[in-house]
C-alpha cells in the first residue's frame, strides 16, 4: 500500500526505528527468561531458599559443642515413580547439639527385577537452616547402583553449625529417590561410599 | 466468519474517498474470502479481530458451561474428571488468549488510528499477519481435544510437572499453539507502539492522547516485556518434554518452583494487559456521558504507568504457599497492596468525573458504571488475597476463582462490551437497539453476579477449585453459580443478535454519535469510511479530554 522506499518520510524512519528498538527489547527479554534459570540457582544457593543443598562434601568444622542447646533433626525418605527402590532410615529422628557431628545409616533396597541406577536428592527445611547443615559424608553426593534384590546401607555424617539461627528447633532433611537413566553413571559411587564408611 | 458482519460498504466507499487523487494507488480490493485474507486495512482487521474474539468467547463459554453443568450438583453426572480438567483448562486458555486479548487488539486496531488521526496502522501487512496467526493457533489448540490422551488438562497456568512429566501427549501441540498466539500478540504490540509513537496527528503530544491510546501504549510495552518470557517458559517445557533437559525436573537438578516464578513473572503483567485497555475504554465513556472532561487526566496516565511498573514486582503473590521465606512473603504482600494506590486513584477519578456531571444512562455508560462497581469488588477481594497469612486459607479455593472472574468478566469483558456499544455507531452508522441493549445489560449483570458472587462464599467455606465433585455443604452455592452461568451465557446470544441487527440497520447515527464525545474519531462520518485521515487532521491541543 505505502511506497515507503521511494518516499522516505520522517514517519517511516520513525516507524523503522521503533521496530528496531522493540525487536532488540524482545530478544533481550527472551534471553532474560533463560538467564533467569542460572540466576535463580545462584540466588537460591546464596540464600539457601529453595532447600537445595550442596552436593559435595564439606569439611567437619571443629568448634565447641553447644551443650546448652538441643536441636531435633528429622529424616524423611521418599521413593519415586517408576523406580522400584526403597529407602529406609534407621533413625527417623535424633537430637543433637549444635557443633556436634552425628552419623545415621540409610538402607537402599532394590526390589525390582533388574539392576538400576538412582540418586537420592536432599532438601532441607526450614530453608534458613540450609546453610548451617554441613554434610561431611553423604550417599547423596553420588549416584548409586543396585543389582536386582540388592540391599545396601550407606552412612550420612553431618554437623549442625553453632551459628544455626536460634529460632530453629527442628531441622528436617528429606531425601527423594530419583531414577538415573544414564548407563554410564560414574562407577566410583560405591568406592566413594566405601571411603565414607571409614570416615 | 460471515462477511455480512463487517460494518461498512467498503468497495463503494473506497472509491468515493479515493476521489481525492489517490485512486491510482488503490486498485479495487479482491472480493469474497480473499479480500478478508489479504486486507491490510486497520478497520477490516479490527473487525476480524472482534469477530474472532466473539467466536472464541462462545467456544470458551460453552466449555465453562460444561464445567458449570457438572458442578450443578455434587457427584459426577455428565463428564468424567479427566474431561472436566480439559474443560477448565481450555476455558481459561481460550478466554485469556483467544477472547479478551484479541478483543482489545481489535478495538485498538479500529480506534487507535482514528483517535490519533492516523491513516492506518504503521505496519499494515504485519497487522494482517498477526491477525491470521490467531485462527491457526486456536484451531491447533482446539484440535488437541480430539487427540489421543485429550487436550491440556493441567489448568490454564500449566504448572510443571503437571504440564511436563504428567502431561498428555498433545502438550507439544499446546506449546506450539501458545507460541503462535504469542507471536501474534508481540507483532500486534510492535504495530501499536509504532503507530502511536510515529503517526499521531501533527500537534498531538503524548499528553494530548485519549486515555484509550495511552493505556494501549503501556499495554503494548507490557506485551513486549513479558510475551518473550512466556515464550521462554514454554520453550523450556518443550525441551523438558521432548529433549531430556531438566529445567523443571528435580531428578535432573531442576526445580518445579522455578516454573511458577517464570510463569508468574509473565502472568502478573499479563493480568494487567487484560485490564489496562479496559481502563482506557471506561475513561473515554464516563466523561462522554457525564458531559464533563475526565477528572485528573495526567494522574490517570501516571497511575496506569505505575500499575505497569509495579506489575513486575508482585508475581510471587500467586505463590505464597510454595514455601517462600518470610522476607519474600512480606515483600510481595506490600508491593501487591501498593498496587491498590494507583488503582484507587483511577476509581477516584472516574467517580470525580461523574460528580456534578449531567449524566445520562445510555448502554455504554451502563456497562461502564457496572465496570467501576464490579471491578472494585474484584479489587477488594484481590486485596484480601494479598494478605499473605490469610492467603494460606484462600489459596486454590473458589475465592480465588471469584476474585479473578470479577476482574475479568464484569471487569475486562464489561469494558469491552461498553466499548462495542460506544463505538458501534461509528463502525456501522447505526445506534444499537436501545431496549435490547438494556435487556442485555441487566441480564448480564444479574447473571454475572449470580454466577460469581456465591463463589466468594463457597471459597471462604473451603471449596477447592478445579474439582469435578465437591462436598455436600457447597451444593446450594454451586446451584446458584450454575444457574447464573447459564443465564449469563444465554444473554450473550442477545448481544450477537443485537450486533447483527445494528450492522443491518437501525437508527442512523451522526458523525458525533454521542452528545458529549470529544475525541478525534467523532470527527469522521458514521459509519467511518474505509480510509480516513489520509490527510492528517488539524489537532487543537486545547481540546479538553
Amino acid at each position: 500500500m505505502r511506497e515507503s522506499r521511494t518516499t522516505d518520510s520522517p514517519a517511516d524512519r520513525g516507524v523503522r526505528r521503533t521496530v528496531r528498538r522493540t525487536l532488540v527489547a524482545l530478544a533481550g527479554m527472551f534471553a532474560f527468561a533463560f538467564a533467569l534459570v542460572p540466576l535463580y540457582d545462584v540466588f537460591c544457593q546464596v540464600t539457601g531458599l529453595n532447600g537445595k543443598v550442596d552436593t559435595s562434601g564439606q569439611a567437619l568444622v571443629h568448634e565447641e559443642v553447644d551443650e546448652s542447646r538441643m536441636v531435633t533433626v528429622q529424616f524423611v525418605t521418599r521413593g519415586s515413580a517408576g523406580l522400584p527402590w526403597n529407602l529406609e532410615v534407621e533413625t527417623r529422628q535424633m537430637r543433637v547439639h549444635p557443633g556436634q557431628s552425628a552419623e545415621v545409616y540409610f538402607a537402599f533396597h532394590n526390589s525390582g527385577a533388574t539392576g538400576s541406577w538412582a540418586r537420592a536428592v536432599p532438601s532441607v527445611s526450614p530453608s534458613n537452616a540450609n546453610r548451617h547443615l554441613r554434610k561431611v559424608t553423604c550417599f547423596c553426593f553420588d549416584e548409586q547402583h543396585l543389582e536386582a534384590g540388592e540391599r545396601l546401607e550407606l552412612p550420612l555424617v553431618f554437623q549442625l553449625g553453632r551459628d544455626l539461627p536460634p529460632e530453629v528447633n527442628t531441622v528436617t532433611l528429606v531425601y527423594t529417590l530419583y531414577p538415573v537413566t544414564r548407563d554410564e553413571a560414574p562407577l566410583q559411587s560405591r568406592a566413594t561410599a566405601g571411603k565414607g564408611d571409614e570416615a | 466468519m460471515a462477511p455480512k458482519l463487517p460494518p461498512h460498504h467498503p468497495v463503494e466507499q473506497s472509491t468515493s474517498t479515493a476521489a481525492g487523487g489517490q485512486a491510482a494507488e488503490h486498485p479495487a480490493p479482491p472480493r469474497g474470502l480473499m479480500r478478508w485474507l489479504l486486507t491490510t486495512n486497520h478497520k477490516e482487521i479490527g473487525s476480524l479481530y472482534l469477530i474472532f474474539s466473539l467466536t472464541m468467547f462462545f467456544i470458551g463459554g460453552i466449555f465453562a458451561l460444561v464445567v458449570r453443568a457438572e458442578l450443578f450438583q455434587p457427584g459426577l453426572q455428565l463428564v468424567n474428571p479427566e474431561f472436566f480438567n480439559q474443560m477448565t483448562t481450555m476455558h481459561g486458555l481460550i478466554m485469556v488468549f483467544g477472547a479478551i486479548m484479541p478483543a482489545f487488539v481489535g478495538l485498538a486496531n479500529w480506534m487507535v488510528p482514528l483517535q490519533i488521526g492516523a491513516p492506518d496502522m504503521a505496519l499494515p501487512r504485519l497487522n494482517n499477519f498477526s491477525f491470521w496467526l490467531l485462527p491457526v493457533a486456536f484451531t491447533l489448540l482446539l484440535s488437541t481435544l480430539l487427540m489421543p490422551g485429550g487436550g491440556p488438562d493441567f489448568g490454564w497456568t500449566f504448572y510443571a510437572p503437571l504440564s511436563t512429566t504428567y502431561a498428555p501427549p498433545s502438550t507439544t501441540f499446546f506449546i506450539l499453539s501458545m507460541h503462535i498466539a504469542g507471536i501474534s500478540s508481540i507483532l500486534g504490540a510492535i504495530n501499536i507502539i509504532a503507530t502511536i509513537l510515529n503517526l499521531r496527528a501533527p500537534g498531538m503530544r503524548l499528553m494530548d492522547m485519549p486515555l484509550f491510546v495511552w493505556t494501549w501504549l503501556i499495554t503494548a510495552f507490557l506485551l513486549i516485556a513479558v510475551m518473550p518470557v512466556l515464550a521462554g517458559v514454554i520453550t523450556m517445557m518443550l525441551l523438558d518434554i521432548n529433549f531430556g533437559t531438566s529445567f523443571f525436573n528435580a531428578a535432573g537438578g531442576g526445580d518445579p518452583v522455578l516454573f511458577q516464578h517464570l510463569f508468574w513473572f509473565f502472568g502478573h503483567p499479563e493480568v494487567y494487559i487484560m485490564i489496562l485497555p479496559a481502563f482506557g475504554i471506561v475513561s473515554a465513556i464516563i466523561p462522554t456521558f457525564s458531559r464533563k472532561p475526565l477528572f485528573g487526566y495526567a494522574s490517570m496516565v501516571y497511575a496506569t504507568a505505575s500499575i505497569a511498573v509495579l506489575s513486575f514486582l508482585v508475581w510471587a503473590h500467586h505463590m505464597f504457599t510454595v514455601g517462600l521465606p518470610l522476607v519474600a512473603e512480606l515483600f510481595f504482600m506490600y508491593t501487591t497492596m501498593l498496587i491498590a494506590v494507583p488503582t484507587g486513584v483511577k476509581v477516584f477519578n472516574w467517580i470525580s468525573t461523574m460528580f456534578r456531571g449531567s449524566i445520562s444512562f445510555e448502554p455504554p455508560m451502563l456497562f461502564s458504571l457496572a465496570f467501576v462497581v464490579q471491578f472494585t469488588i474484584g479489587g477488594f477481594s484481590g486485596l484480601m488475597l494479598a494478605i499473605s497469612p490469610a492467603d494460606f486459607q484462600y489459596h486454590d479455593t473458589y475465592f480465588v476463582v471469584a476474585h479473578f472472574h470479577y476482574v475479568l468478566v464484569p471487569g475486562a469483558l464489561f469494558a469491552i462490551l461498553a466499548g462495542v456499544y460506544y463505538w458501534l455507531p461509528k463502525w456501522t452508522g447505526h445506534y444499537p437497539h436501545l431496549k435490547l441493549s438494556q435487556w442485555h445489560f441487566w441480564l448480564s449483570v444479574i447473571g454475572v453476579n449470580l454466577t460469581f458472587f456465591p463463589m466468594h462464599f463457597s471459597g471462604l467455606a473451603g471449596m477447592p477449585r478445579r474439582i469435578p465433585d465437591y462436598a455436600l455443604q457447597f451444593a446450594d452455592f454451586n446451584l446458584a453459580s450454575s444457574l447464573g452461568a447459564f443465564l449469563f451465557g444465554a444473554s450473550q446470544l442477545l448481544f450477537v443478535w443485537l450486533v447483527v441487527k445494528c450492522v443491518r440497520g437501525g437508527e442512523k447515527a451522526p458523525a458525533r454519535a454521542w452528545e458529549g464525545a470529544e475525541d478525534l474519531e467523532w470527527s469522521v462520518p458514521s459509519p467511518a469510511p474505509l480510509h480516513t485521515f489520509e490527510h492528517p487532521p488539524t489537532f487543537r491541543p486545547d481540546t479538553p479530554h
